[in-house]
């Protein structure tokens, strides 16, 4: 287990002061301009060693995706980081605790991040719902420019640097980052194609770096305790700490901040109480946040919570938001309702995402009574690998994964279901 | 010049520029990449997931060919040149996939549906074979809207693909269409519902790759395979946009641009559209002449080509060329005039276009110079309500970066933000002057405005100086026909004035424009009962441009080919002829039986029409600058866009539509009132 | 859901003189030129004063930033927290429906919305004071269920706490959002596994929940009035 001192996030629960004071009693801010002396180059390097991987989902290397802003030079147009706060995906709920008890852990990694890819301005785009984080946020971003650490000549550097706070109103779809840089652009969400790259043509049309909260908000513990230590967390490749919420069928959900690669099962047995009704009680574990597909209980005996552990038993780590349910769940109905909120978030751009997430959702619909043949079965997951990776952006895949997911695990269930409502229809 | 890259698509290897998207690199090699939502003229948008094509050792997914550029392509590890599969497993698979998506709420109703025959959806689903039995749930229907008299909707059809939004925003540069909601509840609308602002719009009807954007007057009056089909030109407006007449037995049915790049590009207004209503309507199909007690009667052609011919015997003549006579009538009534010592003029809007100087009468820039100008000077114009589908093309060169200004009426609403300096004719020339070394890539435009009036050649003169050190002027005509009887000298020395002073008779063809004072003798030769017909003492019933092959030059000096849809109504007959069978009684023979005899002499007489459909090289003859004295203006002519001819005067469409366009001046006017 | 204006329209709308400034200020975050940006800000303001977003409220705020009317009603369209039609007068209350508070109970609290507010989603409740709809993952899942009212996100639900929340409510009173079962708030339920010493005698309250009390605004509308 991760010791309290290799914990990041030391006052995730908010029991601690969340003012800058607090924060920096807790060792946030300090020798910022030291780091920054160090230069660009040094922290994007660190990050690099680190291994840090982006904590919005999809575990991209961060020091890599830094490594793609191009090279500024005196013409350059301005150039933006901007923080994905926009944490919808069901089951998650870590950055929030983030914004609202360790806002300047975030904006000291704004800071820095900013700094290290010679951005001129953050712009942290957060959930329109989270109104009480936002405004806990702004305060802090107050605080921050009153004491001279944001702003020009920020924290005592010569680098000037600007954050904004942007929220938007409820659509899952702004997680993705180019719909989250449309949103901000003040249009509806809709993703954009790829390339280009927002490194190359990001917010305004501007060399552009999407990060989640998480992930930058981890980057100043990480250059002040050194590449090597954050690295020496977890796995090879899949090193650090790392926030989980574990939510659903546990005895005591929580968000807890956890080494990576830790066992679910101790994840869930320490910090949780264990499963409702012990562990035999359990069904299924959705590992990471609604769109990875879920794992049976049998798996779960050695599940190890990181990316390539779980990516190799074809789920992911996502954003490490553990749904937990026990044997009581009508696990087709939990991915039913995850069908209806793929529909319900489906921006409408392309069509199989359009078409299929409701056509899916119905279908499921069906499965969760029974209506249904045997046969359609297949036909949901030959409709399933009819969005997947045909779409512009992940929500497609996302919506595709769970019901495949479930067809890969519990096809038994929807087959007795479909099997006994046909029964009970002869009966009648 | 970037360099070209090399490519292999389906195993054939094509060098190719990087910046083409991976859709025009397959059409290079003679490919076609099913689609629906990419349209070469319209911002890519990558919606409709119809293109996917599978790139060797690329992501395990097929990507958006029409979204994707050729230099987006890694190169192989190997240094292989890249790879693409068009017709792989992996994109039958998706295609199949994405076709069946589009089907699963879309209605069936391809029997009573006017897109039926000519659907992208229907002609794809064929191509991809899909059985729709799969889906078992509702199907979703989706409210009409009432987008008024042009365009007819069943949103319950669209596929979303947004080609209809792009064009009003990009090409239209109307704000009020757009996609509403999300996900599958997503709706494509006008706001509040409200008909679009924009003489254009109905070429969303053409872009909609189903049926749930239509023709509203063309609904249900035919199939497409029932539909003769005629490749021709326009005339409602001078730029010679191309166009294809459908015709069923002697009716117009419809109407729909052709693409031609350095004209129309693939638009055309919606008065070129729906002009045909208006041929049907008010047709002159019998000669008639005033009897003693004043009145028009119907008479039979040899009696009216007696009429004539004894008041042309009569003299003095004078002849006036219409704004829709093509060039064959008026090479045969120069010639007839010429034999009768008559004078001639075309200028009947009493501009100072300048006879025998090409380069001053249609200028020196083309249109399609427009798409590379960065400063475009408009003098004396509206191109918006004179010429909309050449405004469009401003307003894409304004998209890329292109500065607007004008001197002219200072309230227009262009779609496009132009700047008005002055309408003072002295500033104009001051302007001339500063700015003349530096702006190699100006174009200006001259309105039919401009060329008002006593300092119109002065303005002529200016604007051709302006140009010249630039891309050069455009003089914007309104009417189809006038630089056709430019070429043809059909002009008179001191302009319309001179032209009728003295005249005993005035033969009259297709001019209803203007008013003929009292006094001479009136051979009104033309296709509708219009203003024309009312001045005339007599009454010879001609073709309308549907209805006979002629050729017209448009406003840049291009001669084009208009074809024969359907025939004239009743005994009207081909403008030509008619001009031919009156030189009989007259004993003044024209030499050609035909119309093949006719061109023949027409082209050996003037070497711009030896090869129609191009645009010859304009010699520049530089017009002297004549200094103003006094306090001149610039003024746009007040032009009824929908009413400016004869057949759209006639078409009920057209009132509908001007009766709208009145209702919102109103009130705009009450509006602006209210809130002074 | 398709949407659409509601049917019955406001004569008019104008911001506050409080939130025009407000409005304008916001613009300011952005580069000159890319004032659109505000847009879903400033909408979501003319929200909090009238409670609803009117036609005349979206075409004020496009004319504000100078955005054509459609592309304002494409974002109000788009975005689900903007309600085009009046919501109830006291609080709107939005259950969080997705698979974790599903399985944690969240039908339950739908079903007594139901009994207890309207039985249809978006329709007022007789008195016209509230009015409630099930929404997607409201991002509290370790707190499950739970529902957003207002500003704030009243936690751990039960249908009792849920019915005792409302009749504050009603009273006219704020009750304390945050969790309702008593957590301070996402840490284990029966006492903290990590970050023991981390704790400061002064914070009585997680933070959300403290600004809750301190601005006691959780359905205020800001129009203005105290
Ligand atoms: C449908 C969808 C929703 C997403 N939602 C979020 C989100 O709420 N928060 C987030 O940080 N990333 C989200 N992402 C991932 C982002 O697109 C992006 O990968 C991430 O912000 C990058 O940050 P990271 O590299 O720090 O992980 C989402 C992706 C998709 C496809
Ligand atoms: S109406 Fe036609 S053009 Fe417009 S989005 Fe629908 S299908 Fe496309
Ligand atoms: S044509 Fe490429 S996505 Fe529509």
């Amino acid at each position: 287990m991760l010791d309290d001192k290799d914990r990041i996030f030391t006052n995730l629960y908010g029991r601690d002061l969340c003012s800058l004071r607090g924060a920096q009693g807790r060792g946030h801010w300090q020798d910022t301009k030291k780091l920054m002396n160090e230069g660009p180059e040094w922290i994007v390097e660190q990050i690099k060693q680190s291994g840090l991987r982006g904590r919005g989902g999809a575990g991209f290397p961060t020091g890599l995706k830094w490594s793609f802003m191009p090279k500024p030079d005196s013409s350059t147009p301005p150039r933006y980081l901007v923080v994905n706060a926009d944490e919808s995906e069901p089951g998650t709920c870590k950055d929030r605790e983030i914004m609202r008890h360790e806002p300047h852990s975030l904006l000291e990694g704004c800071l820095l991040a900013g700094f290290a890819m010679h951005t001129t301005a953050a712009y942290i785009y957060i959930r329109g719902e989270y109104v009480r984080e936002r405004e806990l946020l702004q305060r802090a971003i107050d605080e921050a420019y009153s004491a001279g650490l944001i702003g020009r000549k920020a924290a005592g550097s010569d680098y000037d640097f600007d954050i904004f706070l942007h929220h938007g109103a409820g659509a899952y779809i702004c997680g993705e980052e180019t719909a989250l840089l449309e949103s901000l652009e003040g249009k509806k969400g809709m993703p954009r194609m790829k390339p280009p790259f927002p490194a190359v043509a990001g917010l305004y049309g501007c060399p552009t770096t999407v990060n989640n909260v998480e992930t930058i908000a981890v980057v100043p513990t990480i250059l002040r305790r050194g590449a090597p230590w954050f690295a020496g967390i977890g796995r090879a490749r899949n090193s650090g700490t790392k926030i989980f919420a574990i939510s659903g069928h546990v005895n005591h959900p929580c968000v807890v901040e956890e080494a990576m690669s830790i066992p679910l099962r101790e994840l869930i047995d320490r910090h949780c109480g264990g499963v409702r009704g012990g562990w035999k009680n359990l069904k299924a574990v959705i590992p990471g946040g609604s769109s990875v597909p879920c794992l049976p209980a049998d798996m779960c005996d050695d599940t190890l919570m990181d990316f390539d552990w779980l990516a190799e038993h074809k789920s992911g780590l996502g954003t490490a938001a553990v749904i937990v349910m026990d044997q009581s769940t009508d696990i087709i109905k939990a991915i039913w309702r995850l069908s209806k909120f793929y529909k319900h978030e489906s921006c409408g751009q392309c069509t199989p995402c359009r078409e299929g997430a409701g056509w899916m959702m119905r279908v499921m619909e069906r499965m969760v009574t029974g209506d249904a043949e045997l046969s359609e079965v297949d036909m949901l997951h030959d409709v399933s690998k009819q969005v997947e990776g045909h779409t512009i952006c992940a929500l497609g895949d996302a919506a595709a994964w769970p019901i495949q997911g479930l067809i890969r695990h519990f096809r038994h269930e929807m087959e007795d279901r479909i099997r006994s409502r046909h029964f009970l229809m002869a009966a009648e | 010049m970037t360099e070209w890259r090399e490519i292999k698509i389906d195993g054939t290897s094509v060098q190719i520029d990087p910046e083409c998207t991976l859709i025009q690199a397959c059409e290079e090699v003679g490919i076609e990449i099913p689609r629906f939502c990419y349209h070469e003229r319209l911002s890519i948008a990558g919606n409709c997931r119809m293109c996917l094509v599978e790139i060797v050792g690329g992501p395990p997914k097929p990507a958006a060919s029409c979204a994707m550029q050729v230099k987006d392509l890694r190169p192989n590890p190997d240094q292989s040149p890249p790879q693409i599969l068009t017709n792989s497993e992996m994109v039958q698979k998706a295609r199949r996939g994405v076709m069946e998506f589009l089907l699963i709420n879309h209605p069936l109703d391809c029997p009573i549906c006017d897109q039926g025959g000519e659907c992208d959806l229907q002609d794809q689903a064929m191509a991809y074979g899909v059985e729709f039995s799969r889906y078992r749930e509702p199907k979703r229907a989706v409210d009409d809207l009432n987008l008024g008299p042009l365009v007819e909707t069943h949103m319950t059809r669209c596929i979303s693909c947004t080609r209809c939004v792009r064009f009003a925003t990009e090409v239209a540069g109307n704000q009020q269409m757009g996609q509403t909601g999300r996900g599958e509840d997503a709706e494509i609308t006008s706001y509040l519902n409200q008909m679009l602002d924009s003489n254009i719009q109905a070429n969303m009807i053409d872009l909609c790759p189903v049926g749930a954007l239509t023709s509203k007057p063309y609904a249900f009056t035919a199939r497409p395979w029932e539909l003769s089909k005629t490749e021709t030109i326009d005339v409602m407006d001078a730029l010679g946009s191309n166009i294809r007449v459908d015709s069923k037995g002697r009716e117009v049915r419809r109407i729909i641009p052709l693409n031609h790049d350095g004209v129309n590009e693939e638009w055309i207004s919606d008065k070129a559209r729906f002009a045909w209503d208006g041929l049907r309507l008010q047709r002159l199909d019998r000669p008639f002449l005033r009897g003693p007690d004043g009145r028009l009667a119907a008479v039979a052609w040899p009696e009216a080509l007696e009429a004539a011919a004894q008041h042309l015997r009569d003299g003095p003549v004078a002849a006036l060329a219409g704004d829709l006579a093509p060039v064959e009538a008026i090479f045969a009534l120069g010639q007839l005039m010429d034999e009768l010592e008559g004078r001639k003029e075309c200028r009947l809007d009493k501009t100072a276009l300048i006879s025998g100087n090409r380069s001053a009468y249609v200028g020196t820039a083309s249109i399609q110079d427009i798409d590379r100008a960065k400063q475009i000077v408009l003098v004396g114009t509206n191109p918006r309500d004179e010429a909309p589908v050449l405004n469009a093309r401003i307003r894409s060169a304004w998209l890329k970066g292109a500065h607007i200004i004008s001197f002219g009426a200072p309230e227009m609403n262009l779609t496009y933000a132009c700047q008005h300096v002055s309408d003072r004719v002295d500033d104009f020339y001051q302007f001339v002057d500063e700015n003349k070394t530096e702006s190699d890539l100006t174009m200006v435009i001259v309105g039919q405005g401009a060329l008002q009036g006593e300092v119109g050649h002065g303005v002529l003169g200016a604007a051709m100086a302006l140009g010249e050190s630039g891309l050069g002027m455009l003089v914007l005509h309104t009417a189809a026909s006038r630089v056709g009887a430019m070429d043809l000298g059909f002009t008179c020395e001191g302009g319309l004035t001179s032209a009728l002073e003295g005249a005993q008779t005035v033969y009259n063809l297709g001019g209803d424009e203007i008013g003929i004072p009292k006094g001479p003798f009136v051979i009104y030769q033309g296709s509708h009962g219009d203003r024309g017909a009312e001045r005339a003492d007599l009454v010879l019933p001609s073709a309308a441009y549907t209805e006979e092959s002629g050729i017209f030059v448009n406003t840049e000096g291009r001669p084009q080919l208009a074809a024969k849809a359907t025939f004239p109504p009743g005994d009207a007959k081909e403008n030509w002829a008619i001009i031919r069978a009156i030189s009989e009684p007259l004993g003044l023979e024209l030499p050609y039986n035909d119309l093949d005899e006719l061109r023949r002499s027409l082209r050996e007489k003037h070497i711009q029409f030896q090869a129609l459909g191009e645009l010859p090289t304009r010699e520049l003859q530089p017009v002297p600058r004549v200094p103003s004295k006094g306090d001149h203006r610039i003024a746009v002519v007040k032009y009824d866009h929908y009413f400016s001819n004869p057949i759209l005067r006639a078409s009920p469409l057209m009132a509908e539509l001007t009766r709208q366009q009145h209702q919102k001046a109103l009130n705009r006017s009450e509006k602006d009132a209210a809130t002074v | 859901m398709r949407r659409r204006f509601h049917p019955e329209q406001p004569a008019g709308f104008a911001f506050t003189a409080d939130n025009l400034e407000w409005a304008k200020q916001q613009t300011k975050k952005y580069p000159d030129g890319r004032q659109a940006s505000a847009i879903i800000p400033i909408l979501m303001r003319a929200q909090e004063q009238e409670g609803w977003l009117s036609r005349p409220a979206v075409e004020t705020c496009a004319d504000l930033l100078g955005i054509a009317h459609i592309r304002a009603f494409e974002v109000a369209t788009f975005y689900s927290m903007f309600h085009l039609q009046p919501v109830g007068s006291v609080a709107h209350i939005q259950i969080c429906g997705t698979t974790t508070c599903m399985i944690c109970g969240a039908e339950e609290l739908v079903n007594f919305c139901r009994k207890r507010i309207a039985s249809q989603p978006g329709h007022l409740s007789k008195d016209g004071k509230f009015s409630w709809e099930e929404v997607e993952c409201l991002g509290a899942c370790c707190n499950a269920p739970m529902a957003q009212i207002g500003k704030d996100y009243f936690e751990d639900l039960t249908v009792t706490s849920l019915d005792k929340i409302i009749d504050e409510f009603a009273k006219g009173d704020f009750p304390e959002p945050g969790s309702q079962m008593g957590r301070f708030s996402s840490e284990p339920s029966t006492g903290l596994t990590t970050l023991i010493d981390w704790q400061s005698d002064n914070v009585t309250k997680n933070a959300a929940v403290a600004l809750a009390l301190e601005k006691g605004d959780t359905t205020r509308r800001i129009d203005g009035t105290k």
